[in-house]
């Protein structure tokens, strides 16, 4: 890949994902984008370059969607979901007794093994949110990757990473090689196609959002402003949930973290002026 | 160092377990069918057990049943590492007493994953180990 090349795709990325890639990820590009071009029956990546450059909005599109990562595992972590089981949800249950209404986003829903594990954890629950109105939404830049979270179609491999045997037998059906998730949990999530860069007012309030693992992939004053709307669309003693290599410290005081619990964090009471998200986007969605 | 017991009738799935294993810093000792694993375990009992369903002399199931019923035999974690990935038989081996359960093809990732699903290994132990 040429220098031009790479200085395009980076700042094509940076202006429609976010994504800030440092300069030394030519190797990312090439190993996301080969088998994209290959894909479009392109001969490499110049040739996708060009496509781009042209004009082609479906070829943006498919790079966007091709680099923004979607490694994830059911239970990825674990401690989230045992923070979201032993003090969230308790937390919940007592403050919402009266509603009995829980609201969750999944900013980065990915696949849907985190919107599925949460609603395995709710599902474990049992009679204590019987009654409940529970919602999950999970986002996604991607719809190709919000598809595949609709179906709920694993393979051997991905429902062997993190999910334990006894939640397989329990909520999953086998079809030959691959293993579907029961309709009841999948009726829990809703999927909705989300750029966190865009305005996301409209999907209501919320009293638990789990971000995990996708602002590492922004810069330092996109991550504020992510972080300042996100305060604004919490309830005031809702649940921030990050990955386990980010956090609010330094960033913003709209969050401030709790104590012996890592990557979890809760909205301080102060208000962020708002700057609107930088009108960057011009590609259609 | 915590040991495990790696029951499989082929050498090179032993080998590549042991490679796995030793990875993760355990101890690795072989045994190539149930009869074996079982005289293993009764000279000293493991930590862990990696076991194959389908094996001669005696297969997996029967020594997890067998295992199970010796004095202290309830406390090796035993982690099924098999090609049988139906339902039922899965079902099974919960019933008898398997901690956890391999679906083949494995690699590093799902060993560790499930290894520290039954507490043998910790949370942070990465991948790339």
């Amino acid at each position: 890949m040429t220098p031009p090349d790479y200085e395009y795709l980076r700042k094509l990325l940076k202006d429609h994902s976010g994504l800030d890639l440092a300069a030394d990820k030519q190797y990312l590009i090439e190993s996301r984008l080969l088998p994209l071009a290959r894909k479009s029956g392109l001969s490499g990546i110049p040739d996708l370059v060009a496509k781009i450059r042209a004009g082609s909005s479906t070829h943006t599109v498919q790079v966007v969607e091709a680099m923004t990562t979607n490694e994830t595992f059911f239970f990825r972590d674990k401690v989230p979901f045992d923070h979201f089981r032993d003090t969230i949800m308790p937390e919940v249950l007592k403050a919402r007794a009266a509603r009995r209404s829980v609201r969750i986003w999944c900013a980065a829903g990915s696949t849907g093994q985190e919107p599925y594990s949460l609603a395995m954890c709710l599902k474990e629950m049992g009679a204590a949110l019987a009654g409940w109105r529970v919602e999950i939404i999970a986002t996604d830049l991607s719809q190709e990757v919000l598809e595949k979270s609709k179906a709920g179609i694993y393979s051997q491999f991905e429902v062997q990473r993190g999910l334990p045997i006894q939640m397989l037998v329990k909520y999953f059906k086998q079809s030959g090689e691959l293993w579907q998730i029961n309709p009841e949990l999948r009726a829990m999530v809703q999927h909705r196609q989300l750029n966190l860069l865009h305005d996301f007012s409209q999907l209501g309030t919320f009293d638990v959002i789990f971000c995990r693992n996708v602002l590492i992939y922004f810069d330092q004053d996109t991550k504020i402003n992510i972080f300042n709307r996100l305060a604004r669309l919490m309830e005031a003693d809702g649940f921030l949930v990050l990955g386990a290599a980010e956090t609010v410290v330094g960033l913003t005081d709209t969050f401030k973290p709790l104590p012996e619990r890592r990557g979890l964090y809760r909205p301080s009471g102060v208000r962020a002026a708002l700057a609107m998200p930088r009108p960057a986007m011009a590609v259609g969605y | 160092m915590k040991t495990c017991l790696v029951v499989d009738d082929s050498g090179v799935v032993r080998k590549i377990a042991r490679r796995i294993l030793e990875g993760m810093e355990f101890t690795v000792i072989e045994a190539e069918d149930g009869a074996v694993a079982l005289e293993a375990c009764k000279r000293a009992l493991p930590d862990a057990v990696l076991l194959d369903w389908n094996m001669p002399v005696m297969d997996g199931f029967e020594f997890l049943v067998q295992l199970r019923r010796m004095p202290g035999g309830d406390v090796p974690k035993v982690v099924f590492c098999t090609t049988e990935n139906g339902i039922d038989h899965i079902s099974r081996a919960l019933h008898a007493g398997a901690n956890e359960y391999i679906m083949k093809p494995f690699d590093k990732d799902i060993v560790i994953a499930k290894f520290q699903e039954v507490g043998l290994l910790a949370l942070d132990t990465p991948a790339e180990a």
